[in-house]
């Protein structure tokens, strides 16, 4: 049968297809829906795990118990899960594993650009990259013979166009893998004595997988009648060439991006004039080929910034690219902002209106940055608004007052944790302030270890936060509802100026979770606003101004009363329960 | 069959994702390559969001880029103004005439530009402007601007109404149908 899927869909249903019954993963964009859409074949097991390092870690285990198993991440979740990864690669596999990575070239949701293919040369793990929906599925199948043929993890490396586009395949049936778990301690305890031993086998089965690079029909060249260019390029990049050059130019398609092949390469170098390397982001291929000997074209024509597009590799193969026609008009931008009733608003504007400086975290909370609540003083990765605080306040900045981390429930179990037991074992200042909404917000409604909920929706244990954070010796941990303007108020101020560490938990589920019931939409009274703007400070984006008068939007509103809050002249009230 | 384009744009929030399904789900039915490409994650929350929905005999790159669409259906009249660069001479704009103020117009650090609609006229651009919410919420629901405005969409292809229907049937789930179909119909025929 063939339908429409996107790319992660496509990995989903090659994890299914290939009999993978184990499945753990942190969500993150562009990733995230491959464990999400496996989750719904019964067949196989699946989880959020609290990190990516968990979930690896604990889809190794399920391959040594024998079960063909995956992980899945973004690129900078493969930061968290890079140290088993090194030593998995030692070890090998029992059953299969496959590792999926997804990159976000151009940076749509996301805090770097990096370029995962380095890992798969660093770790020496073999990586697959398709370039559609079709290879997303077909290549997630091919991963597991390779795990277990050549007894290694195996990456799909994806990108957010290869995720998040739909194209057609071709669906095949199920097949059921299972192997028996043998104690042996030479291949699995990784000590240094075995370690020594393992390193050479490691470099020996890289040595046999360029091999099977070299014929593998993954890595395919594409005729072409003009011999005066020839282009080398894989993933999405190899749509674009496509698209441009069609089949005028001879085209070698990598789905191997590590190890790449030797031979193949030359051979087809001997083959052009001009060798064309075109790969997104950094130059990968361009340095093997470089390493080769060979003379090419690559990243001194072809950005290493940005995710490419078909004008753009038009634009640098000489071709006359047309455009449309560009409005005059001064069109204002349109960032990403926090929902209507997002929790996390009443909170940024105490915190903006106390003059806090907030290290910030990864989450819909980042949005705290944008104006006009310009909220946040850090934003660097999962965890580091905690960490982060401990050295900002024993450095003494901000005169040691007034400075809290910001960090959502699902990033706190994250990573969180273990920067808050290092502020009470050694003892700082600072509030550790965590946005609990229960849920993972920003990737599209994920649960956690706080929510009470797994993958699949049943109940489950829930963490909880509060004794979590006493546990770790912080005594002061007060729960504040972030609706009410003025019990956020009291809280940051009294934790911050206590000499001790503090947690406040601004408390309240994302507006837009289904069982969340919304209140009516305020009531903006024209006769009693003065145009004062005082509700514009929260910038919400279901109050305007429209003839100097605060507006309410009734499609937007959800009632949460923030506003009224502000407005010193009751012109904006609750609408009364009929 | 050359490759024709299709960009879907909009708020996010405003049920692009919907719309593309939908899309992709009829031009599956009449046996073309296909690719959509969505946007998922931060963008989606209230940000400027694009659908690319490509649709031949063999589709290759998974976007659209300046000057090839050959049609855009703008879900908001600034979205329309962001992306007319992106039209092919000839190509169409449906535009939905709802304006959505973004956070720059609500601090009042921009102006929401005024008489979009006679500019893009002026620039000689085929736009075909109507007012889907109005429509939507005589179906029943503000949220049914996206299938009002592929309801609009659909008098540009020789798809029958059935044909739609049944794709429609496919992708929306059952209790909201009805509303659906009413809001498709109420874009196509007005």
């Amino acid at each position: 049968m063939k339908t429409l899927m996107l790319g992660n869909e496509a990995v989903a249903r090659g994890l299914f297809e290939a009999g993978c019954s184990f499945v753990s993963s942190y969500p993150g964009t562009p990733s995230t829906e491959i464990t999400e859409c496996v989750a719904a074949y019964k067949e196989v097991y699946a989880e959020w795990a609290p990190n990516e390092k968990v979930a690896m870690e604990a889809a190794f285990g399920a391959s040594l118990a024998g079960k063909r198993s995956f992980c899945a991440m973004k690129h900078v979740g493969l930061n968290v899960a890079a140290d088993p990864l090194f030593t998995i690669a030692y070890t090998g596999v029992n059953a299969g594993m496959v590792i999926g990575v997804a990159d976000d070239a151009g940076m749509h949701s996301s805090q770097n650009e990096q370029d995962s293919r380095h890992y798969a040369r660093a770790s020496k793990i073999p990586m697959l990259e398709p370039s559609d929906s079709a290879e997303a599925l077909h290549f997630t199948k091919l991963a597991y013979e390779l795990s277990e043929q050549f007894d290694t993890p195996v990456f799909i490396k994806m990108c957010t166009r290869v995720s998040h586009s739909q194209s057609i395949v071709e669906l095949g049936e199920r097949i059921e893998v299972s192997k028996t778990y043998e104690k042996n301690p030479q291949k699995y305890i990784m000590m240094p004595g075995n370690a020594k031993r393992r390193h050479p086998v490691v470099e020996e089965r890289t040595r046999l997988l360029q091999q099977w690079a070299e014929t593998a029909d993954i890595n395919r060249v594409e005729e072409g009648s003009d011999h005066s260019i020839g282009i080398i390029t894989s993933s999405t990049s190899y749509q674009y060439v496509k698209e441009v050059c069609g089949d005028t130019y001879p085209v070698m398609k990598l789905g191997m991006i590590w190890p790449l092949p030797v031979q193949k390469i030359l051979d087809f170098a001997k083959t052009v004039e001009t060798l064309v390397i075109v790969e997104e982001l950094d130059s990968f291929i361009e340095n093997h080929c470089r390493q080769l000997g060979l003379t090419c074209v690559g990243k001194e024509k072809f950005p290493c910034i940005d995710e490419f597009s078909q004008n753009l590799i038009g634009e640098k193969l000489g071709k006359c690219v047309q455009s449309g026609t560009k409005l005059n008009a001064a069109i204002p931008q349109r960032p990403p902002v926090m929902c209507a009733g997002c929790p996390h608003r009443g909170l940024f504007y105490t915190l903006a209106k106390n003059k806090v400086t907030a290290l910030g975290d990864i989450g819909c909370y980042t949005l705290g940055a944008v104006p006009p609540l310009a909220a946040l003083d850090t934003t660097i990765c999962m965890g580091a608004s905690i960490s982060g605080l401990h050295g900002f306040t024993k450095a003494g900045g901000a005169d040691g007052k007034k400075t809290v981390a910001v960090i959502g429930d699902s990033t706190f179990m994250h990573s969180g944790m273990t920067g808050l037991v290092n502020m009470a074992y050694n003892e700082s200042g600072g509030t550790v302030i965590i946005v609990d909404n229960s849920i993972t917000g920003m990737t599209g409604h994920q649960q956690n270890p706080t929510t009470g909920y797994n993958l699949k929706g049943d109940p489950c244990t829930k963490v909880d936060l509060e004794t979590l954070c006493r546990a770790v010796g912080i005594r002061r941990v007060r729960v504040v509802d972030p609706y009410d303007l003025a019990q956020c108020d009291a809280a940051i101020k009294e934790e911050t100026a206590a000499d001790e560490p503090s947690v406040i938990i601004s408390r309240r589920p994302c507006a837009l979770l289904k069982y969340v019931k919304h209140n009516k939409p305020i009531i903006a009274d024209a006769d009693k606003c003065v145009g004062c703007k005082a509700c514009m400070k929260i910038g919400c984006p279901a109050i305007s101004i429209v003839d100097k008068k605060a507006r309410i939007d009734n499609t937007l509103c959800t009632g949460c009363g923030v506003c009224a809050q502000l407005c010193k002249f009751d012109a904006l009230a609750a609408a009364k329960e009929v | 069959m050359r490759t024709n384009n299709i960009m879907i744009v909009g708020v996010g929030g405003q049920g692009s994702l919907l719309a593309s399904k939908l899309l992709g789900r009829m031009l599956l039915q009449k046996g073309y390559d296909i690719k959509v490409s969505e946007v998922h994650g931060m963008s989606q929350r209230g940000g400027s969001v694009v659908t690319y929905v490509r649709f031949g005999d063999k589709v290759y790159s998974p976007v659209i880029d300046k000057g090839e669409a050959d049609f855009i259906v703008s879900f908001e009249l600034l979205e329309a103004a962001r992306w007319t660069e992106y039209l092919k001479p000839g190509g169409k704009i449906v535009v939905n005439t709802q304006k959505i103020s973004p956070m720059p117009v609500i601090t009042g650090a921009a102006e929401y530009p005024q008489g979009l609609v006679e500019q893009m006229n002026a620039a000689g651009l085929n736009v075909d402007a109507i007012d889907a919410l109005t429509l939507a919420e005589q179906a029943g629901s503000a949220k049914a601007v996206n299938i009002v405005l592929m309801g609009r969409l659909s008098r540009c292809f020789d798809f029958t109404e059935e044909e739609w229907m049944d794709a429609i049937e496919k992708s929306v789930p059952a209790k909201f149908l009805e509303l659906n179909k009413a809001a498709f119909r109420l874009g196509r025929n007005a």
